[in-house]
């Protein structure tokens, strides 16, 4: 199997044509998203392939394309179309074969500037953007091309095009990583991974000014739609694996656990480095899970006491090993975790087992796995399944929020009381207002949240940030820790202060991980306190039905507001206090 | 080839009614415009496993002598 197949196998890559017929499908349904693309040269194609791709993904990508090369006017112009369409995201493709006609045109002792002129340029174009709208940038770096003037000296000259091509996608990812109003997409990678020779037809190129070529395109639109999708919060946060020929070779059952492959035993190093691309992923924030058909205590062994295994206990967050069918115990993993199925990712050799969990868990993404375990990983890496945004110190913390979870729900049924159960978790809860330390981590879970969320209104870091500061309004993040651990910051809400009698609640979004705690109780006697401090009399709240947020439906209504038109109010003066387990913790310095 | 190539036009002008002779120019087909005359190329390269040089694109003046350039690969 060569590599291109390996890249196309992704079973749900498509031909250009067939991302073309997607276009004519109804797309009333889907979330909409506005993006505008602007680019040095032809962006026709691209805009098309990625209208096609997003409808994939569930997406209507409501396109506004600017005229050709017109970046800079549009940009700079305070009132350009561009912002007059007020996108949600800015794609800007600055191609490497409009930056060498530059590069052609310096003399020499400019040569060595280009990088650091065009980085300045860039950073010009995020900065004014960002001053206008708040949209965030989307770019595509740099694909190499080589003109061989210096040969491999290329690589130690630093006046040469190759090496400010390379300096200059450096500087991308610096400045990117210090900016969170700009994400890259890596089009460097994607050449790297699909040749070259085809990324770019030069036929094709010389007589349209068409740089990606009809080939080249489901990938670039793919990765562009993957990155607005993870900005969205459309991410992968659980890879849930089975363990015969998936995790190790041979079947530990039959076998025992010294003659599984792993390590340096037969093909074991295509499982070792699989397991080593798992670890990497349970260490950025992914929640790894087993699910597996064998006996607990044999499937657990090799984690415990196998030498070679990179793959241990403490990295597993649900580990379920039996004989009953695999949808099932995915359903009983999801219901641990209580997330979405259209963020899970399902790894098994076995295509029966694939195709029953794919018909019974429609939303949940099972890769087809190649037959021959050394082609898993770059299969893998070709599917990109684990696009993210943002990666925070509560990401890195998960595994453990997640075992602890579990060992929650085995608590729980020991006790037939709901109340004597909340009461024995010694549940604590901190208050605090945002600020530059949980303003990161408030931003994303206002991405992320889709279920437990009111109104679903997307904030930016940056628009947290002005509201913290805003007298107009008042921020509040919540906490809850018990005896089992701490949940992290699970609970955001915003008020808006409309006149001197009501106050109105802009946000209100909650981690789904706490649901059946009694939390909502606590913050509404919290908001109802801090409304009667400041002197309001009336707390105003409003549903916005979204395709995920179902569960919060009746959320006012249950707490004791009254529904007038489509509003909700609460009178803050005759509310009675209602009972919960959470306890208020007071931070020093809070 | 006419016959495929007719095909090729249907399919990527997304139009089933469309019937090319060798006389057909851009100028008788509406959907026939510079962008879907790339794909129209690409999808001809493709379907007949032949490279058109650059400056052969856009020389034909009709149908025929697009004929002729793939007759001649």
């Amino acid at each position: 199997m060569d590599a291109d197949r390996l890249i196309y196998m992704d079973n749900t890559m498509k031909t250009f044509s067939e991302l073309k017929k997607n276009l004519k499908k109804d797309v009333s349904q889907l979330t909409s998203i506005k993006i505008a693309v602007l680019g040095d040269t032809a962006t026709q194609f691209i805009v098309q392939a990625l209208k096609g791709e997003g409808i994939d993904h569930n997406i209507n990508l409501q396109i506004w394309e600017a005229d050709f090369n017109q970046i800079e006017r549009q940009v700079l112009d305070p009132s350009s179309e561009l912002y007059e369409y007020s996108p949600e995201s800015v794609l800007i493709f600055k191609s490497s074969h409009k930056l060498l006609l530059k590069y052609n045109k310096l003399d020499l002792s400019n040569q060595p500037k280009l990088a650091d002129s065009e980085m300045a340029s860039i950073k010009d174009l995020v900065a004014n953007i960002h001053n206008n709208i708040s949209a965030k940038v989307i770019y595509f770096n740099y694909a190499e091309i080589d003109d061989s003037v210096f040969g491999n000296y290329a690589s130690k000259t630093e006046s040469s095009f190759l090496f400010q091509l390379r300096k200059l996608n450096y500087e991308l990812m610096t400045f990117a990583a210090k900016n969170t109003n700009i994400d890259i997409v890596d089009l460097s990678s994607i050449q790297n991974t699909i040749g070259k020779l085809k990324f770019t037809q030069a036929s094709i190129y010389i007589n349209s000014e068409m740089i990606i070529s009809i080939d080249a395109l489901p990938l670039v639109a793919k990765r562009t739609v993957n990155l607005i999708a993870a900005q969205k919060g459309k991410i992968n946060k659980c890879i849930i694996l089975d363990l015969d020929n998936t995790t190790w070779g041979g079947i530990i059952g039959d076998d025992g656990m010294e003659n599984i492959q792993i390590g340096s035993l037969g093909i074991g190093k295509a499982f070792s480095e699989f397991q080593y691309w798992v670890k990497k992923l349970k260490n950025r924030g992914v929640v790894v899970c087993i699910c597996s058909k064998n006996t607990e205590s044999v499937a657990k062994e090799p984690f415990e006491k196998h030498p070679d295994m990179v793959l241990r206990l403490e990295d597993i967050s649900v580990f379920i090993a039996n004989w009953e069918n695999k949808a099932d115990n995915i359903r009983h993993i999801q219901s641990i975790l209580n997330i979405g199925f259209d963020s899970m990712v399902f790894l098994d050799d076995n295509p029966f087992e694939r195709n029953m969990v794919r018909e019974n868990i429609p939303d949940i993404t099972v890769p087809e796995l190649p037959e021959d375990p050394a082609n898993y990983l770059e299969y893998l890496y070709g599917l990109n399944l684990f696009e993210t945004v943002s990666v925070s110190n509560e990401d890195l913390e998960r595994t453990k929020l997640y075992q602890t979870e579990a060992a929650r729900v085995q608590v729980h049924s020991s006790f037939t009381n709901e109340d004597d159960f909340l009461e024995n978790l010694e549940m604590q809860s901190t208050i605090q207002a945002f600020n530059n330390f949980n303003s990161p981590r408030i931003s994303q879970l206002s991405q992320r949240s889709n279920q437990f969320n009111l109104r679903t209104i997307r904030y930016t870091e940056g628009e947290i940030k002005g509201m913290a500061e805003s007298d107009k309004y008042f921020t509040f993040s919540f906490t809850l820790d018990d005896r089992f651990g701490e949940n992290g910051l699970i609970c955001v809400i915003i008020l808006e202060k409309l006149d001197d009698n009501t106050i109105f609640i802009d946000t209100w979004f909650m981690s789904c991980r706490v649901l059946k705690r009694g939390m909502e109780y606590f913050v509404l006697n919290y908001l109802v306190s801090f409304a009667k401090e400041k002197g309001f009399s009336t707390l105003k709240g409003e549903y916005l039905s979204t395709q995920k947020n179902e569960i919060v439906k009746n959320h006012y209504k249950d707490l004791g507001f009254e529904l007038q038109g489509s509003y909700y109010s609460l009178d803050v003066l005759n509310y009675q206090m209602k009972a919960n387990h959470i306890k208020r913790k007071i931070i020093e310095d809070g | 080839m006419l016959e495929q190539l007719n095909k090729i036009f249907i399919d990527v002008l997304d139009d089933d009614e469309i019937i090319i002779s060798e006389s057909t120019s851009n100028a008788d087909v509406d959907e026939w415009d510079s962008l879907n005359h790339i794909m129209l190329v690409v999808e001809i390269e493709g379907h007949f496993g032949i490279k058109f040089k650059s400056d052969e694109m856009l020389s034909w003046k009709n149908v025929g002598e697009m004929m002729d350039t793939i007759l001649e690969r």
